[in-house]
């Protein structure tokens, strides 16, 4: 059982502060969707707990199971359990999938996957994602499309496997078969009841595949209303004006 | 600036057997301006003394000709003709020079090994080679340098009629070496030149690759990796001169740098003359600046003096590490430390798995790990 306790988190880039106190706790079994206007500050949420050096805390905690997270390094953090699905993951010449695969599962494992299962683990991956094989060869998302790039997050999710995944608007830019794959493999990754998922969207599309316990809705860098999976169609219906309104 | 302005063309102009045809250079002539000339032990002012002990050995497989001859062999300063002070220096104090010719029609399955290792920096040693690789015949030839030594020296390669010649450079020297050397392919009647340039070890290096043709067709391919640690002095001065139509050439060097006082230097000039009327070329540098301390000089220069070429271009880049990369392998638990060195070898690894000859990829490629391993 692991818990993820996000508590009075304040955010600021450069001197602009952009998360004003987020409260949020995800424990495993738990599926948590956060939907928000553009601009909200859902990716600085992200981003800040994985640690990316932009951001600076300037108040707050982010506890992984009792431990403060942000003492911690970006790869200690990822090797403690966090992993985030990137909204928009980068590309990294040179360096090639399977090479990189099999670094971070290394890393995160602490120790070298044996290379038959490893490639065994990779293919079955590949092929449940729906991922050509020839990828592995490639640079890592250099030259994907968008929909081959969040496919691949959760290639990295499943191999990975986390205690806690936060996922960056994973279904954006995802065609109608894509986003059934993606759904498929972030439910077989939730499918032991021992990991917990943060799932940060704009559609209520993923949340038919990918069944939210809570929903919370964000706006202004903070959490402003909390519900079940029937806040999600709330929104749909009438969108963020009564929130924005509320807090500008 | 001043003699930046000056054409390409005239920068290259001088050419001569003679020592005396060329002024002791002083640093302020624009081919001697980013070298250290008071780490250069003598080479360039006639103080060094010529008491060096380098060993040049040549092995070569069936059928390849090789032969040290007298200064007086007329097969000696044919393709090139000493284009600098230091050049011209070595050209008048080596002993003996190194002739290997690739006879016509011939394709060699094993490439050619030039050794030229260095037994101290205790005077200077200057050499001489040659390498014909005759009308279609097709050679691989490796040349490693080792050891320790204040070592100059000019390399002719002669590339016939279609015929093919790849050339890889290992400059894997101890930290007190000084090295100078010219390396000029002529490339004859649709002849192919690959060289691959691999530069790591020295105290200051001063490698000048360049490339003529001599009839329509020539294809030259310049790649080269180096990698410049604290103190070292590593420069390449590329130059191609397109004065046969049809001709191609590309360019493509790639370096990391890391501590104080890590200077790479890289000039690429490019001059394409009236009659070279249907060229094709690109150039390109790229610097992976990895620590404060070091730096990258790196000049491209493109002289275009005809209306007809198929295209032209170069570029430079000179950058750190992207923190972005650097994250996004960091966020998948992978080590700072190894995150870099992933980055690092992707960067440099992109140009060297171009090396088609698998036994020397690999050899560059672990001289490269071993780098990013001290
Ligand atoms: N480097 C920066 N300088 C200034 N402002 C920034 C910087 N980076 C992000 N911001 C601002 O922070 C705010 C929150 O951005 P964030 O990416 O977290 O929003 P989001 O909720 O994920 O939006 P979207 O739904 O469009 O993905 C935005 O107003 C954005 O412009
Ligand atoms: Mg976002």
């Amino acid at each position: 059982m692991s818990t993820l306790e996000i508590r009075d988190l304040q955010v600021a880039v450069g001197d602009k502060q952009i998360l004003n106190g987020v409260n949020l706790t995800v424990k495993s079994g738990e599926t948590h969707a956060i939907m928000g206007p553009n601009g909200s500050g859902k990716s600085t949420l992200a981003y800040a707990i994985a640690g990316h050096p932009k951001y600076t805390i300037t108040g707050g905690q982010v506890l992984l199971d009792g431990v403060d997270m942000l003492e911690l390094s970006v790869d200690e953090r990822a090797r403690a359990g966090l992993f985030l699905a990137m909204q928009y993951p980068v590309e990294v010449p040179g360096v090639s999938v399977s090479n990189f695969l099999r670094s971070a599962v290394t890393a995160v494992h602490g120790e070298a996957p044996k290379l038959r299962q490893f490639a065994k683990d990779l293919k079955a991956g590949m092929d449940a994602l729906h991922i050509d094989a020839a990828f592995a060869q490639r640079n890592l998302n250099e030259g994907f499309s968008g929909g081959e790039k969040k496919r691949h997050e959760i290639l990295q999710l499943e191999l990975l496997k986390p205690k806690i995944a936060i996922l960056d608007e994973t279904d954006s830019g995802l065609d109608v078969d894509a986003l059934r794959v993606v759904s498929e493999g972030v439910n077989r990754f939730r499918e032991t009841g021992e990991t917990g998922v943060l799932l940060i969207t704009h559609y209520t599309r993923i949340l038919r595949y990918v069944k939210p316990d809570f929903v919370h809705v964000f706006a202004a860098g903070k959490v402003v209303e909390e519900g079940g999976p029937e806040l999600a169609d709330k929104l749909e219906a009438e969108g963020y004006e009564q929130y924005t309104r509320a807090s500008a | 600036m001043g003699l930046n302005e000056k054409p390409l063309s005239t920068l290259h102009e001088k050419a001569s057997y003679d020592l005396d045809d060329f002024e002791v250079p002083t640093g302020r002539e624009e081919a001697w301006r980013f070298t250290p000339l008071a780490r250069l032990r003598g080479l360039h002012n006639g103080t060094a003394e010529v008491t060096g002990q380098v060993l040049t050995q040549a092995y070569t497989p069936a059928g390849v000709s090789s032969e040290w001859v007298g200064r007086d062999d007329a097969r000696i300063g044919r393709a090139y003709v000493p284009a600098d002070r230091i050049s011209a220096q070595a050209y008048n104090a080596f002993e003996k020079a190194l002739v290997v010719t690739v006879p016509k029609e011939a394709v060699l399955a094993e490439p050619i090994r030039v050794e030229v290792r260095g037994g101290g920096v205790d005077g200077a040693s200057y050499g001489h080679i040659v390498v014909v690789v005759e009308p279609l015949a097709e050679a691989i030839v490796v040349i490693e340098h080792q050891g320790s030594a204040v070592y100059a020296s000019n390399v002719e390669f002669v590339v016939g009629d279609g015929a093919t010649l790849r050339v890889v450079s290992l400059q894997d020297w101890q930290d007190d070496a000084v090295h100078v050397s010219h390396h000029h392919a002529q490339l004859a009647k649709d002849a192919t030149f690959r060289s691959f340039v691999v530069t790591l070890g020295g105290d200051l290096v001063r490698l000048s690759p360049s490339v003529s043709y001599t009839g329509p067709g020539g294809d030259a391919d310049l790649a080269g990796v180096y990698f410049v640690d604290a103190g070292q002095h590593l420069e390449h001065r590329l130059l191609v001169d397109h004065s046969r139509p049809d001709c191609r050439s590309n360019v493509d060097y790639r370096g990391a740098l890391q501590g104080e006082g890590a200077h790479a230097v890289w000039i690429g000039d490019v001059i394409i003359r009236v009659e070279a009327e249907g060229t094709d070329t690109y150039e390109l540098n790229r610097n992976l600046i990895l620590t404060d301390g070091a730096r990258a000089d790196s000049v491209p220069n493109l002289e275009i003096l005809t209306g007809e070429v198929a295209g032209a271009g170069h570029a430079s880049t000179s950058g750190r590490l992207d923190d972005e990369h650097i994250f996004y392998l960091q966020a998948r638990g992978i080590p700072f430390d190894e995150a870099r060195r992933l980055v690092i070898r992707g960067f440099l690894g992109q140009l060297i798995e171009k090396i088609q000859i698998d036994e020397i990829r690999d050899r560059v490629m672990s001289a490269v790990e071993a780098e990013l391993a001290r």
